[in-house]
């Protein structure tokens, strides 16, 4: 599993690997936006949050449909399917090296662009916080996505409609928390419900995505 | 150690290809899979595999015995060749990567990418995946596909030293090998596609 960790992490950090591109694009979202809804201070602080994390969605899906794609194409994951690791335990690893070269990278530099959006000081750290709860959701997620549309022809864009609204309870309850940390208020409840989703995901979606690919690949 | 496979019917996308396939296969022998194209020895190898299940008959093999050589090499382009094959053998829970390396010719390519090796060289080092697996039987479709005469002579000299260490091989190919071996051929037993069938497709299977 480590070896398949590795070996994903290293595909990634190489030539055409895709990383660094949803940070970039994190990066321009959060640049056009003031450009959009005006320069006003106030206004900006309090819509940063609710952008923040739209943009980090967003980008968390620009590099979903790689996760599978790139190994059914070249026939990699048929060998995975015969080798000895188990297809549930590739697809958590395959979150997590996601994970760890988009939503960890993504949750270190929100609160940093957070600054071009004029956020104040508690802030930061509660966008900070929600995103490293919420951001292994958006792989896990995603990696079930990437699993149901691997093999199609340009599943991209689909991948992109059925994964988006599963998006929505992780986005409502992290930008809440975001939100509602950033003002002062009590998080504990929409932190909670952001957790919980996670851990929920995290425990059944290896199983559901392990079947699709078994489906996918025949 | 043996692979049996008992009146076995396989279906490629719902339809039966093979049908009353009956063979035994035993550590120290290679069987030769003929069969004009389409006949169904690649969905025959996958099923064996486990990459599909059958439609009927029985199918009876020692755990963690295959390893499946695919048409595809399943090589990552932007890795050099000995990460490739480190990434198969530590998969497989083994870590000399030497012995294959050196049995298909490859040592002197061990840092170039597999992006910039030529379709043969990207051949052996998919073959050379095999040895690392440290699986008794190979199941392999159509190996030789842009080999050159000395590699061919390459991979027979490595399924030979296989079958002699305990192994066993079922290959699909077209050319003589060159290897003492039995042949299979599938066309006897090819599904009558005229014959109405009712099998469950995987949207059926969704469903049950």
């Amino acid at each position: 599993m480590i070896a398949l960790l590795v070996r994903d992490l290293r595909l990634a950090v190489r030539a055409g690997g895709g990383f660094g591109l949803g940070l970039a694009f994190f990066l321009i979202v959060t640049v056009l936006v003031p450009f959009a809804v005006g320069p006003e201070g106030e206004t900006l602080a309090r819509i940063a949050p609710g952008i923040l994390w739209v943009g980090a969605l967003l980008a968390c899906l620009l590099s979903l449909d790689r996760i599978f794609q790139l190994d059914f194409e070249d026939g990699s994951l048929d060998l995975l399917a015969t080798a000895p690791l188990p297809m549930e335990g590739a697809v958590v690893v395959k979150a997590l090296a996601h994970w760890l070269t988009t939503g960890l990278p993504l949750t270190l530099a929100a609160p940093v662009f957070g600054i071009l959006m004029n956020m104040q000081a508690p802030g930061h750290w509660w966008i900070f916080v929600t995103l490293l709860i919420g951001t292994p959701a958006l792989s896990m997620i995603g990696a079930f996505g990437a699993a149901l549309t691997v093999g199609l022809k340009r599943g991209g864009l689909l991948l992109s409609l059925l994964v988006l609204p599963l998006y929505v309870p992780t986005l409502i309850f992290g930008a809440e928390a975001a939100t509602r940390g950033g003002a002062g208020m009590a998080v504990t409840t929409p932190i909670l419900m952001l957790a919980g989703i996670t851990a929920g995901v995290v425990a059944f979606l290896p199983f559901a995505a392990a079947a699709a690919i078994r489906i996918n690949i025949r | 150690m043996e692979l049996t496979v008992e009146g076995l019917s396989v279906a490629r996308g719902g339809m039966p290809v093979l049908e009353g396939l009956t063979f035994t296969l035993t550590t120290g022998n290679i069987l030769i899979l003929r069969g004009p194209n389409g006949s169904g020895k690649t969905t025959l190898l996958r099923t064996l595999a486990g990459l599909q299940p059958p439609l009927a008959g029985r199918i009876g093999l020692p755990p963690e015995a295959i390893a499946y050589g695919a048409h595809a090499d399943g090589l990552k382009a932007t890795l050099s060749v000995a990460e490739n094959l480190t990434f198969w053998a530590r998969v497989y829970g083994t870590t000399d990567i030497e012995p294959a390396l050196a049995q298909f010719n490859l040592k002197g390519l061990r840092n170039r990418a597999a992006h910039s090796l030529s379709a043969g060289q990207k051949r052996r080092l998919g073959l050379a995946r095999l040895l690392v697996t440290g699986r008794r039987f190979w199941l392999l479709d159509e190996p030789t596909v842009s080999l050159d005469q000395a590699s061919v002579g390459l991979f027979a000299d490595a399924v030979r030293s296989h079958v002699a260490g305990g192994g066993a091989a079922l290959i699909a190919t077209h050319i003589d090998l060159g290897l003492a071996a039995e042949t299979l051929d599938v066309a006897p037993f090819r599904a009558d596609p005229d014959r109405p069938t009712r099998t469950p497709t995987a949207f059926d299977e969704a469903f049950t």
